[in-house]
C-alpha cells in the first residue's frame, strides 16, 4: 500500500496528556494507597474510624479543654470538672522541673521581670547556653576548626559546668549536687554518659580483639559482668551498698556514684556494637594498612576505624537514645532528675487536682521525645553525609 | 517484701558494725558546720518542695529545729532525699546525721537495726474517709459498707481485722493502684475509702469538691513516725530527743516564734528555763544556753510546725486529734525541763 493511501499520519510526538483528574492529586493517591482493594477499603474505614474516636478527645484534654497559665488562672480552675491538661501547673513548676533545688540568685530572686526570672537562675542558665554555644558548631559538618571547638567542649567545658554549678571557687556561693536536679541532672547525666561511653566502649572493642591475653580477658571481663547486670542493681548498689563497703565517715557524692555507673554500663553496650562494626571490615583493611607500614595505633586511627565506626551509626545512636532514656531510672535512687522533678510535683498539694499527674507525665514524655528525636534526626543527617556509595 | 527483708537484714548487719565506730555525731556535725538531714522523696505536708523550690513539710521544720538548736540557724541543713530501701543503709553508713522521713516506729526496727528512734512527731493510722451526705460519723456505723482498698497493704489486713473485730460486715472493692481507689471511690463504686489519715487528707484534695468528703476521727490502726538516729551515741541522741521535746514543751507554755522574744520576761519558772533565762539546760546538753530559745524563734513550737504544714489551714486539713498536747485530749507529751 502506498503511502499517501494513509488519510492521517502524525508527523510529530503528541505531548502527554495530563492524567485522568480521578488518578491524580488528593483522590488518586487515596485510591492508590487507601481504597485499591476491598481489604484495603474495609481496613482504611476502620482506621478512620479509630482516629476519630481516639484522636478528638486527645486533641481535647490536651489543647481544647486545657487549662493555660494567664493572669488569675488558679488550680481551681484545673478542678473544674471536664477540664483536660493543667498546662498552667507545668507553668508554675517549671523552675523546678528544670533546675530542680538549685537556689537562686540572691540579689535577682528579689527582682521582678523576664531579665530577673533569667538571672534568678544565671549559674545554670549560662551552662546551658555555652553548651548550645559549642555544641551546634561541633555538630554543624561544614564549619571549620573542629579540633579547637572538641577541646573546648570535652575538656574545658565539663570543667566550666562542673565549677559553674558546684561554685565554692571565685565568690560562687557552694551547691551541693544534692539541689543539682530536673532537667539540668537529666543532661549532665545523659551528656556525660554519652561522652565517656564512646570512647571507653571503643577502647574496650579494640582491647577485646587484642592478641594480648590480659588485656583480652580484662576487657571481656568487664563487657561481659556489666552487660549482665541491670542498670536498676548497678545504680542501688552503687547507692545503697558502696557507702557500706568504703571507710566511715568517707562518703562519695551520690551523683557522682550514677553517673560512674550509667557511663560504665552504656560503655559496656557500647563495646559490643563498635566491635561489630570492627567484625564487618574484611581483613584486608588490616593488611593493606600494615603493607603501607603503618602500625597498629595509625591503622586503627586513619583506616579501621572510620569505616568500623561508619557502619554502626545507627547503633551507636540506639544506645545513646537508650542511654538518655534511662538516666530516668536515676530516680530510684533519689536523684531530683527531670522524671524524679515531675513526679514529686505530681504530690504537690497546691495543684493537686485529678489531671495533675497526667500532665506532668505528658510534660516529662514530650521533653524525653524531643531530645530523643533530634538525636536520630541528627543521626540519619550523618549517615547521609558519610555514605561513600558502598551500600546501595 | 523479700526486698524488704534483704535491706532490713543487710543494714542490720552492717549497721552493726558501723555504729560502733560513729559515737560523736554532734562533735561530727559541729565541726562540718549543718546537719546532714534524711528526707523522702516526696511526701505532702512531710517533705515537699515549695513555691521556692526549697524543701519543707513536718518532717523537714524537725531538721531545722535541730540546727538551729545547734547553729542558731535553721538553714544550716542540708537535705539527702532516700527512699525506704536506701533509708537505714544511708544511716549505717554515716551518709545522713539523722532520718526524718515518715518512718513508722517499729520494734524490728528499734532494736533489730541499730536504730534509736527520737520521739513521734506525727500519730498516724489508717482511717477511714466517706461521703459527707452519707451522714455516716463513726466507723461502728460503717456495716455493710462497700469499702475501697488498696491490695496487697497492710491497710487492707488492719481493715479486714477491724471489721472482724467489731463484728461488722463489709464488702472490700479492692484495686492495686492508689490513683484506681481513689477514682473508684469518687466515681461512687464504694461507700468509703481507707488508708492512711495523712493520705487521706492528702488524696482528698484531688476531689472536685474536697468539703464534700469527711475523714472520721477514728483511727484503727498505730502509725507512729518518728525521726531516727543511730544507735550507741546518747549524746547526739540526747541532741535530738529534746529538741523534739523543746517544741511540745514551747507549745504547752504557750511559747511561740511570735512571742518568744516577750516571754524572755516571763516569770513563769517553767518558760525561764526553757528560754535559758534561769539555769542552763544547755551546756549538759552540748549546745548553748539559749538552745530552745533559737527552735522557737527559728521554727516555732509544734503547734505552729503541725498546722503550718499539715494542720486545719493547710490542703492536707489535718485535725490535732491524737497529736494534740495531753493537756488537750492528746497524747504529745514531753517530760518537763528542769
Amino acid at each position: 500500500m502506498a503511502k499517501n493511501n494513509l488519510a492521517f499520519v502524525r508527523k510529530d510526538i503528541i505531548d502527554e496528556s495530563p492524567a485522568p483528574n480521578l488518578s491524580k492529586g488528593i483522590v488518586g493517591w487515596s485510591k492508590e494507597n487507601l481504597f485499591s482493594s476491598p481489604s484495603n477499603t474495609i481496613l482504611t474505614i476502620i482506621g478512620m474510624a479509630l482516629l476519630l474516636y481516639i484522636l478528638p478527645p486527645l486533641y481535647n484534654f490536651v489543647f481544647g479543654h486545657a487549662v493555660w497559665p494567664g493572669e488569675g488562672v488558679t488550680v481551681e480552675a484545673c478542678r473544674a470538672h471536664g477540664t483536660g491538661a493543667c498546662w498552667a501547673y507545668i507553668d508554675d513548676r517549671m523552675s523546678f522541673f528544670v533546675y530542680g533545688f538549685f537556689p537562686k540568685d540572691a540579689y535577682w530572686a528579689t527582682q521582678e521581670g523576664f531579665l530577673a526570672s533569667i538571672m534568678q537562675y544565671w549559674r545554670v542558665n549560662s551552662v546551658f547556653a555555652v553548651g548550645v554555644l559549642l555544641l551546634v558548631p561541633l555538630m554543624w559538618p561544614d564549619l571549620k576548626y573542629k579540633t579547637v571547638n572538641a577541646i573546648l567542649f570535652f575538656v574545658v567545658y565539663p570543667v566550666f559546668v562542673f565549677y559553674m554549678l558546684k561554685g565554692g571557687v571565685f565568690g560562687l556561693e557552694e551547691v551541693q549536687t544534692e539541689s543539682w536536679g530536673g532537667l539540668t541532672v537529666t543532661l549532665i547525666i545523659g551528656l556525660v554518659g554519652i561522652v565517656v561511653s564512646l570512647p571507653m566502649g571503643i577502647v574496650l572493642a579494640l582491647g577485646r580483639q587484642s592478641k594480648m591475653p590480659i588485656i583480652k580477658t580484662a576487657c571481656i571481663m568487664f563487657i561481659e559482668v556489666w552487660r549482665a547486670v541491670p542498670l536498676i542493681t548497678v545504680l542501688f548498689m552503687a547507692s545503697v551498698m558502696l557507702p557500706l563497703f568504703m571507710p566511715v565517715g568517707m562518703t562519695v557524692d551520690k551523683l557522682l556514684r550514677a553517673l560512674v555507673g550509667v557511663s560504665f554500663f552504656s560503655a559496656a553496650y557500647m563495646a559490643e556494637v563498635v566491635r561489630g562494626g570492627l567484625q564487618a571490615l574484611p581483613k584486608g583493611q588490616s593488611e593493606a594498612a600494615a603493607s603501607l607500614g603503618m602500625n597498629y595505633w595509625k591503622s586503627m586511627l586513619f583506616i579501621i576505624l572510620p569505616q568500623a565506626l561508619k557502619h554502626v551509626i545507627p547503633g551507636i545512636v540506639n544506645s545513646f537514645i537508650a542511654l538518655f532514656k534511662d538516666t530516668s531510672l536515676v530516680s530510684i535512687v533519689g536523684i531530683f532528675d527531670l522524671l524524679k522533678t515531675v513526679q514529686i510535683s505530681n504530690l504537690n498539694l497546691d495543684w493537686a487536682s485529678e489531671n495533675q499527674a497526667i500532665t506532668g507525665y505528658l510534660f516529662a514524655a514530650a521533653v524525653f521525645w524531643v531530645f530523643c528525636f533530634g538525636m536520630s534526626r541528627y543521626s540519619l543527617m550523618m549517615e547521609d553525609r558519610l555514605n561513600t556509595s558502598h551500600k546501595n | 517484701m523479700k526486698n524488704k527483708i534483704v535491706t532490713l537484714a543487710l543494714s542490720a548487719t552492717m549497721g552493726l558494725m558501723a555504729t560502733t565506730a560513729m559515737a560523736g555525731t554532734l562533735e561530727d556535725v559541729v565541726a562540718k558546720g549543718y546537719v546532714q538531714c534524711g528526707v523522702t522523696t516526696g511526701v505532702a505536708g512531710f517533705a515537699l518542695p515549695d513555691a521556692d523550690n526549697k524543701w519543707a513539710g513536718l518532717d523537714v521544720d524537725y531538721c531545722k529545729a535541730l540546727a538551729s538548736a545547734i547553729f542558731n540557724d535553721a538553714d544550716a541543713v542540708r537535705y539527702t532525699p532516700l527512699n525506704s530501701t536506701e533509708r537505714f543503709a544511708a544511716m549505717s553508713s554515716g551518709e545522713v546525721d539523722l532520718l526524718s522521713r515518715v518512718t513508722t516506729w517499729t520494734m524490728s526496727r528499734d532494736t533489730q537495726l541499730g536504730m534509736n528512734f527520737v520521739g513521734t512527731m506525727f500519730y498516724d493510722g489508717q482511717g477511714f474517709m466517706v461521703r459527707k451526705d452519707s451522714g455516716i460519723t463513726s466507723p461502728s456505723e460503717l456495716s455493710g459498707a462497700a469499702v475501697c482498698i488498696q491490695t496487697g497493704t497492710t491497710t487492707e489486713l488492719n481493715a479486714a481485722d477491724y471489721f472482724a473485730a467489731n463484728n461488722l460486715e463489709f464488702t472490700p472493692v479492692v484495686f492495686v493502684d492508689r490513683d484506681e481507689v481513689v477514682k473508684a471511690y469518687e466515681d461512687g463504686r464504694c461507700d468509703v475509702y481507707t488508708t492512711d489519715a495523712s493520705g487521706l487528707a492528702a488524696n482528698r484534695t484531688k476531689f472536685a469538691v474536697p468539703s464534700d468528703h469527711v475523714i472520721l476521727s477514728e483511727i484503727i490502726s498505730k502509725e507512729p513516725l518518728a525521726p531516727v538516729v543511730r544507735q550507741g551515741d546518747d549524746t547526739w541522741f540526747n541532741v535530738a530527743r529534746w529538741t523534739y521535746f523543746a517544741l511540745l514543751n514551747a507549745e504547752e507554755l504557750g511559747v511561740t516564734s511570735a512571742n518568744v522574744d516577750e516571754m524572755l520576761g516571763s516569770d513563769n519558772p517553767s518558760v525561764k528555763r526553757l528560754l535559758g533565762v534561769e539555769g542552763d539546760f544547755g551546756t549538759p546538753l552540748g549546745l548553748n544556753k539559749d538552745w530552745a530559745y533559737q527552735i522557737i524563734k527559728n521554727v516555732g513550737n509544734y503547734s505552729e510546725i503541725y498546722e503550718r504544714n499539715v494542720g486545719v489551714n493547710t490542703p492536707l486539713g489535718l485535725e490535732r486529734g491524737v497529736n494534740a498536747l495531753w493537756t488537750q485530749g492528746g497524747i504529745q507529751y514531753a517530760p518537763p525541763i528542769r
